[in-house]
């Protein structure tokens, strides 16, 4: 009975997709996709690792007394981290969801 | 108060002051926490109160606690997976206690706890950490590992692991810049329409008329308001469970 259920469903499955019944989810998972929400997610990011990276660079410069080289490089490191964010925000993910 | 000397005070409304009297004012207990407070006991009232009769067919209080707890039980489960069950509890309160906060704030003379950065950002503090213990405590050493993602040739690695450490360290701060700026926003804008309508009424015969139009503006920001804080309490959620995700699986 199982058994025929589970077949059942498979076939239905693959009917639909077929068909191009069962929307794809959504790639990241779920997150509000508008361009709005896009825009201010991606400013936040990039705005978060320079804040990020400035204040490593700042902290280290005041240990080592190296200013402002430290505070140059991990700038930099925060723009790249900041791009890197951007970019993991329109890489699809692989969410947990196997089904 | 909030025209003062022809001058708009937007940023009034986020000062804090003692609430409770003398016994508050002995202690620091600000309005900010008294709807910290508030909300609390409300999220734990509605959990309680609904989920009291236990009836099969659910009346308005119990469905309003069953589709809270089956909404973050749905994320939880399709963000991290079924390691994720033991999340619930932590996904549960933060969302929840977001939400309130976001809603009671929306409410005349109340005040919003999650405007105030010092408040995301001690909430992003925690699931940062929470998220890094978990990683070391399930993986150990391999922890570092997500610094120096497999495949990249090793004369990158010292670019791309400050470079992933520094993202890495971006994520509470993004958490929590994210919900801050988006409830401040909307406050302010709020506090500036107002204010335009009072001071737009005021200007003689044709002034009440006018002042229509940003009192309409600020009928539809409301409304808008209320979906800003619903979903920015649902992205504050999903993130953390992505970076649970993460953390339990190393990607």
């Amino acid at each position: 009975m199982v058994e025929d259920r589970d077949s059942l469903n498979r076939r239905l499955k693959a009917a639909r997709d077929r068909q191009g019944l069962d929307k794809p989810q959504a790639g990241q998972g779920g997150l509000p996709t508008s361009a709005w929400g896009f825009g201010l997610r991606a400013g936040v990011e990039v705005f978060s690792a320079l804040v990020v990276g400035v204040g490593i660079g700042f902290a280290l410069d005041r240990w080592l007394g190296t200013w402002p080289w430290l505070f140059l490089v991990f700038f930099v490191m925060g723009a790249a981290a900041g791009v890197l964010n951007i970019y993991r925000l329109f890489t699809p993910r692989d969410g947990a969801r196997k089904d | 108060m909030a025209v003062e000397g022809k001058a708009i005070d937007a940023l009034g409304q986020f000062e804090l002051h003692t609430a409770l009297g003398a016994v508050g004012k002995s202690v620091g207990f600000t309005q900010s926490n008294l709807y910290m407070l508030i909300a609390a006991s409300l999220i734990v009232a509605m959990m309680v109160w609904g989920m009291r009769a236990r009836a099969v067919v659910p009346g308005r209080m119990q469905s309003l606690a069953e589709s809270a707890y089956g909404f973050i039980d749905d994320m939880v489960l399709a963000q991290i997976g079924q390691e994720g069950k033991r999340f619930f509890p932590f996904v549960f309160t933060l969302f929840m206690f977001i939400l309130f906060g976001n809603m009671l704030g929306l409410f005349p003379y109340a005040f919003t706890y999650t405007s105030h950065i010092t408040m995301t950002f001690t909430m992003a503090l925690i699931v940062f950490l929470l998220i890094t213990t978990v990683a070391i405590a399930l993986h150990g050493k391999k922890f570092l590992g997500y610094f120096m993602p497999e495949g990249a040739p090793m004369w990158l690695a010292p670019l791309i692991i400050p470079v992933e450490i520094v993202s890495y360290l971006s994520r509470p701060i993004s958490l929590s810049v994210r919900l801050f700026a988006n409830m401040m926003a909307g406050h302010v804008m709020l506090k500036v329409f107002a204010t335009f309508v009072v001071m737009v009424g005021a200007l003689g015969a044709v002034g009440p008329f006018v002042a229509v139009l940003p009192l309409a503006i600020n009928v539809a920001l409301i409304g808008f308001e209320i979906l800003v804080a619903f979903l920015q309490a649902y992205v504050f959620a999903i993130l953390t469970c992505i970076y649970l995700h993460d953390a339990v699986h190393l990607h």
